[in-house]
């Protein structure tokens, strides 16, 4: 699950402040789970947006509220289109992804992010979120016990722990669990040890940010003019 | 009454509105600045609806809950502990003085308690000075009534 948390309100004031009629719209999937981008934050984004705007003496702005399924994908914004000429501006609770599809399906109107999006990650305990996964993709838990080098530990070492290992914890935070310490445990446990005896080549980072921009297809359910969109 | 501090009370049915009527049983005075809302628990109460009461421009608002470990629904009173704590930072964010905004926990039996959190937080607002979102008198009262409504509106819909 995408993982994000709402920006500051003086920061989203900030960035709507010249408009006149703002649409606020969340997302129901990821950012919705995570507590940050749903209706319920949504309405409380817009309450607190409307009184922090009349404090400013600007009481003038109106901020309208709505959330879509899903803000990644162009046939859920279409319940928007009809709805987006009435503004100015669109502010997105959805992650970066929504953020950026709005922005494409809506090219004429400044759509502002509400929400820092963090990471991939799992809900570790009520309303505790961790990352898990830095998207790198070029996927090699298989060789590392299930638990990424690359996101777990700091450093993002291939073959063992770094020298601030200490008691199991990372040195960048006493609460961190060193990512090295986790993966010697967990492949003791499996009795795979001795996989770490060769040395790991380095990793291929093009499949990665550093490639640019990345891209899946999946010719067997592509629809071909759609695919040849950019 | 015009420069008099409006305050509405989320209260619980179990404690606070119960302590309410009896500090009025008790014939006990206190300002009349305060407004009731009765609500099955406090966990009943999202941060929307403290943030709506302060956007329709009620000056304070008191929420009032069991005491901690006395819910009838065990730990609904915490719950609402950590959303008036979060409605706090966003009051903050916003502009306004979370000080508006307080959690109070009293027992059914409390009505000279009740009594006691009515005056501390008019005197509390008085200090404040009246919400910068505040409407005109007439306004005022209408919203929170209009709040009501929807409150009870909300409570029929649950019980369907």
């Amino acid at each position: 699950m995408i993982v994000a948390d709402r920006k500051k309100i003086p920061e989203i004031c900030g960035m709507i402040e010249n408009h006149r009629r703002v649409l606020l719209v969340g997302c129901g999937t990821c950012v919705t789970v995570c507590l940050a981008g749903g209706e319920r934050e949504v309405g409380i984004l817009g309450s607190a947006l409307r009184m922090a705007l009349r404090l400013r003496n600007q009481g003038d702005v109106s901020v309208d509220e709505c959330t879509i399924e899903r803000q990644c994908e162009d046939a859920f914004i279409d319940i928007l289109a009809q709805r987006v000429p009435e503004y100015d501006a669109i502010c997105s609770l959805g992650c970066g992804a929504g953020v950026q599809a709005l922005a494409e399906r809506f090219p004429k109107v400044p759509v502002y992010p509400g929400l820092n999006t963090q990471f991939m990650g799992i809900l570790e305990s009520q309303g505790v979120w961790t990352e898990k996964c830095s998207g790198c993709g070029n996927c090699r838990l298989g060789e590392f016990a299930g638990i990424c080098p690359i996101t777990r530990c700091a450093k993002r070492l291939f073959n063992g722990p770094c020298g601030g290992s200490r008691d199991g914890k990372c040195e960048v935070h006493p609460d961190l669990g060193c990512g090295w310490q986790l993966i010697h445990d967990r492949a003791a446990g499996l009795g795979i040890l001795d996989r770490f005896e060769r040395i790991v080549p380095p990793h291929d980072w093009s499949t990665g940010l550093d490639g640019g921009p990345r891209k899946v297809v999946r010719e067997d359910q592509c629809i071909a003019d759609l695919c040849s969109r950019a | 009454m015009n420069d008099e501090p409006l305050i509405l009370a989320f209260c619980c049915h179990y404690c606070a509105y119960a302590a309410a009527d009896l500090a009025g049983s008790m014939r006990l005075q206190y300002p009349g600045n305060v407004r009731v809302l009765r609500l099955p628990c406090t966990s009943k109460l999202e941060v929307n609806y403290m943030l709506a009461a302060f956007e329709r421009g009620v000056d304070g608002v008191i929420v009032a809950g069991c005491l901690e470990g006395g819910c009838h629904f065990l730990e609904g009173n915490l719950r609402a502990r950590r959303r008036v704590e979060r409605t706090r930072q966003l009051l903050a964010e916003i502009g306004l003085e979370p000080e508006r905004i307080e959690m109070f926990n009293l027992s059914s039996a409390e009505g000279t308690r009740f009594a006691e959190i009515a005056t501390t937080m008019v005197d509390r607002v008085k200090r404040l000075g009246r919400s910068p979102l505040r409407p005109g008198q007439d306004r005022i009262e209408q919203e929170v009534m209009e709040i009501g409504r929807q409150a009870e509106a909300m409570l029929a819909e649950d019980k369907r």
